[in-house]
């Protein structure tokens, strides 16, 4: 069973080198190398794009993203937000173009490799392990710095008891962070929405990751939900010096959070800057009244 | 060291629970090897508690696959045949080799097996996924009839239970046959029960309540699949050694068919799944209940799955 | 290699062909409800042995072939839709898993209770048709098989019509393509599994004539699930196409396999064959060789 476990291992590791060596185009491929060799940029995108059937999800999307910045990505339903983020973390493969995480270049993203490359993120809809109790599901963000196998863990031995330790103390941390004590020994799937979303967060956050991709964490809130919810994300990004990518369909929300916005239409990058010079943008403002959403609140 | 010393501080010890689980576990040990051996009729212990032992471990190592990991199976009896035969060759073919030996070394073939199948499910999931397990029971019943060797050559591929003794000492007898398989059991039980409150076992219920999200926060998804298989299959086969030695002492292949498979199945169904205690629990009552059940053995415990359901 | 050879491995593929329409009578079954309604139904197997048995019982006490035919459908519809009222509609929103699993403990429910009410003797069931094979081009062909994929053909073209041009025909598809959106639309979602459950019912019934005919009545009939399974995944789960396709795949390799592999590993293998034949395929094809390439929705 060893055996077995090196080859599942062996398997991995040859997708993800198959995936780094995979070629792309030249052009964009000189640009995302001179933009990746940037210390200060975390992630760079280059003409991405991706269908689905006759669905063009995305198509020649650039985006790069700076340390320590708070990047909000919004656009109508469907615009291809989510896709971006999938991309990105490895979920979906992109039919054009590259990815560059923190200097290192790929057209796949090994999604199993996300978080050791200090990517975390957050689902649209729920994504937590409803078997598991809130401090569980957040303690398992921290698995990908395990090492001790399971026989170790069975016997108790000194290693996985001092990872376990470990990971318990930052869980803590996190749960105090994010004010999840008093819900902390429940089973997540029984928690209101509100707070599931944000042990989702906590499940990201204690990753300690490098870049945090958020896919509109919170939808679906009440206001002053949202509005704690935004404290927390720019906490997290001024404590802890994450890295951002938001979604979010309420621009009250975006604008007030975020150091700069990209609006997608349609699969295409529109509008790219400030949240006051996307405001001010002829094309953000045409994409947004042609689809006449009143569900999400504000208005540009 | 500070850590520990704050969990303790977090979670004030509950002693009145403490006792209650001492003194259980207590009760437990009493009755296994003080009561049942002493007082248990042989109809008792041969026709009820072997055939409850072996297959609730069954069920115990289906559980983890099933329950824990999310990954169904629906071969089951195949690896507690591989275990079975398995353990009756290394027996016969070393000689000397001492009985927990040659039951780990059955449990390890069987897990070799499981891996080997499980395989697909690297690539499978769902339905596809339970499809597949199904070559294993074919496979396997077919290959145990088929080449006289793992059978020694007997006709009709039938094995026979090989005298068994730990330490010099005969376990031939029922009670012997009995305490052999209860101390498995309990050992094998509680070292899962260990697992699945370990991270390990919270990478199998990681991986079955979100494998998109499981695989992208890092855990190894194909190793902790494989692993599921591997150990699951490892316990699924030592009770198929318990089932062939200790309970019927005779059995062939077809003794290992599909409806075994089903019914571990239906044990860990109406058990709940994710439940350890439900295998032991409801291997207990569908034994009880089949003598009001005439007609086909299953549709009692079937019956009851169903209700397990919508409940 | 020889004309003869030759021929012969033309006979072969031809009997297995014939045979693998039988599989794909069966899997027919399955892929009407999993369509509609997510359930791979296992207890498919049990509801043709049902059949069988009720037929059979009826012609035995003497009443005309037509009669029973239409007694016989109408307890299958009865027991499709009690099937649905009462193991699936109670299940609603569970998992597949969950649902798959609740047909399995159905299977074995339907199972005991035809033993309760039939006990467990094999009947025999003549049809009236005549098996004498017959020889074209120097091939022996069964007619009995080849009658019976005929039916089977016959079958699948009125199912499609059925489901091609009637109202409830168009609803089904629209529940098979989208279950939400036919919700949201406003079709009746337990009307339209109520027809499916019956229509599988239906293809039970003939199954169960047919095969009962070949085999005789018998218990093990439920078995022929576990050939129709293989069959599933090999074509995929949600598709007619894909359960014909495969049972002719899996029918005409299966025999040739017997016949060319067969004596090397001592025969006997055609009860594991089509599942590690359908593995391999799945292996290349994780969704089937008809299954739609998704890529999941996160
Ligand atoms: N896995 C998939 N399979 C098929 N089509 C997909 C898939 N994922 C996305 N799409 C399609 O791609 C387009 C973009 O979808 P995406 O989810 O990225 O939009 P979005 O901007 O996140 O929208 P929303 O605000 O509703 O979340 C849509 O037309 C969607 O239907
Ligand atoms: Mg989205």
């Amino acid at each position: 069973m060893i055996g077995a476990s090196l080859g599942a291992a062996a398997y991995e590791r040859a997708s993800e080198i198959s995936a780094i060596l995979a070629v792309a185009n030249p052009v964009g491929d000189r640009r995302l190398a001179r933009l990746s060799s940037r210390p200060d940029v975390v992630l760079a995108l280059s003409g991405i794009g991706i269908s689905f059937g006759g669905v063009k999800a995305l198509s020649d999307v650039d985006l790069e993203v700076e340390v320590g910045e708070i990047r909000a990505v919004i656009g109508p339903n469907g615009a291809g937000k989510s896709s971006l983020i999938n991309i990105i973390s490895g979920l979906y493969h992109a039919d054009r173009g590259r990815i560059a995480i923190g200097g290192q270049s790929f057209s796949r993203v090994p999604a199993s490799r996300l978080a050791r490359l200090g990517v975390a993120r957050t689902f649209q809809n729920l994504a937590l392990f409803g078997g598991l109790s809130v401090r569980n599901n957040i303690a398992c963000g921290r698995v990908h710095t395990r090492r001790a196998s399971f026989v170790e863990h069975i016997a108790g031995l000194p290693r996985a008891r001092s990872e376990d330790a470990g990971i318990a103390e930052k869980t803590d941390q996190i749960v105090a962070f994010l004010h999840l004590e008093s819900v902390a020994d429940r089973l997540v799937a029984t928690l209101p929405y509100g707070l599931q979303k944000r042990v989702e967060l906590a499940r990201a956050l204690v990753a300690e990751p490098k870049l945090l991709l958020l896919d509109e964490p919170m939808a679906g809130m009440t206001a002053t939900e949202k509005a704690e919810m935004a404290g927390f994300v720019r906490a997290a990004r001024d404590r802890h010096g994450v890295t951002i990518i938001l979604i979010e369909h309420d621009i009250g929300v975006v604008m007030g959070l975020s150091d700069r916005v990209a609006v997608l239409d349609y699969g295409r990058k529109i509008a790219d800057g400030t949240p006051a010079e996307v405001r001010a943008d002829p094309a953000v403002i045409r994409a947004y009244i042609g689809t006449a959403e009143g569900e999400n609140g504000e208005d540009i | 060291m500070a850590v520990q010393a704050l969990d303790a501080a977090r979670l004030p010890v509950d002693w009145a629970k403490l006792v209650q689980k001492l003194a259980l576990a207590t009760a437990l040990f009493v009755v296994a090897y003080g009561v049942v051996p002493a007082y248990a009729s042989g109809y008792l212990v041969e026709a009820i508690l072997l055939p409850f032992l072996a297959l609730s471990l069954a069920a115990v190592g289906l559980n983890l696959l099933t329950g824990y990991c999310g990954q169904l199976s629906l071969g089951s009896s195949a690896f507690m045949a591989v275990g079975a035969f398995g353990a009756y060759n290394f027996n016969l073919r070393v000689e000397g080799l001492p009985l927990a030996v040659t039951m780990i070394l059955a449990g390890i073939s069987a897990a070799g097996f499981g891996v080997v199948f499980g395989l697909p499910s690297l690539r499978l999931r769902g339905f596809y996924l339970a499809v597949s397990t199904l070559a294993a029971q074919f496979f396997v019943q077919w290959a145990l009839t088929k080449f006289g060797w793992f059978s020694n050559d007997n006709p009709s591929g039938v094995i026979s239970a090989p005298h068994l003794a730990v330490a010099g000492l005969s376990l031939d007898s029922a009670t012997g046959r009995y305490l052999l398989s209860v101390t498995t059991v309990m050992v094998l039980t509680a070292l899962v029960w260990r697992l699945v409150n370990s991270a390990t076992g919270r990478n199998f219920i990681a991986v079955r309540d979100n494998e998109t999200a499981a695989r992208v926060i890092g855990v190894p998804v194909l190793r902790t699949k494989l692993l599921a298989f591997a150990i699951s299959s490892f316990i699924i086969g030592i009770a198929g050694v318990l089932w062939a030695f200790t309970y019927l002492r005779t059995v062939e292949p077809a003794g290992f068919n599909l409806d075994r498979s089903f019914q571990i199945l239906f044990i860990i169904i109406i058990g709940g799944l994710a439940s350890i205690r439900g295998a032991f629990w409801v291997r207990r009552s569908s034994l009880s209940s089949r003598s009001f059940c005439p007609g086909s053995a299953h549709s009692c415990s079937a019956a009851c799955s169903i209700r397990a359901f919508s409940t | 290699m020889s004309y003869y050879d030759f021929l012969f491995v033309i006979e072969v593929l031809v009997g297995g062909l014939l045979s693998g329409v039988m599989y794909s009578l069966v899997a027919i079954g399955f892929v009407l409800i999993y369509k509609t309604s997510g359930v791979l139904n296992f207890a498919q197997g049990s509801m043709v042995l049902f059949a069988a048995l009720t037929f059979v019982s009826l012609v035995e006490r003497g009443i005309p072939f037509a009669l029973s035919l239409l007694i016989t459908f109408a307890v299958m519809v009865a027991l499709g839709f009690t099937i649905e009222r009462t193991v699936l509609r109670p299940l609603v929103n569970r998992s597949p898993m969950t649902l798959f699993m609740a047909t399995l403990g159905l299977s074995y429910i339907i199972e005991g209770a035809a033993q309760l009410i039939w006990g467990t003797q094999v009947h025999g069931l003549d049809l009236g048709i005549d098996d004498t094979p017959f020889e074209v081009g120097g091939i022996l062909i069964s007619s009995f098989d080849l009658l019976a994929a005929a039916i089977a053909a016959a079958m699948v073209a009125g199912l499609s019509a059925f489901f091609y041009w009637t109202r409830i025909g168009l609803a089904f598809r629209a529940v098979a393509d989208d279950q939400f959106a036919a919700l949201a639309v406003g079709l009746r979602l337990p009307r339209i599994w109520g027809t499916v459950w019956t229509a599988a019912g239906f293809v039970a019934l003939v199954a169960g004539l047919l095969w009962g005919a070949r085999l005789g009545v018998r218990f093990s009939l439920s078995l022929i699930v576990l050939k129709a399974l293989p069959v599933l995944v090999l074509g995929a789960f949600d598709s007619i196409l894909g359960a014909i396709v495969g049972g002719l795949i899996i029918g005409a390799s299966e025999k040739l396999a017997e016949v060319y592999l067969g004596p090397f590993v001592g025969g006997g293998i055609e009860g594991w064959f089509a599942y590690a034949l359908a593995l391999v395929v799945l292996l290349v094809r994780p969704s089937g060789l008809f299954g739609q390439k998704t890529v999941e929705r996160v």
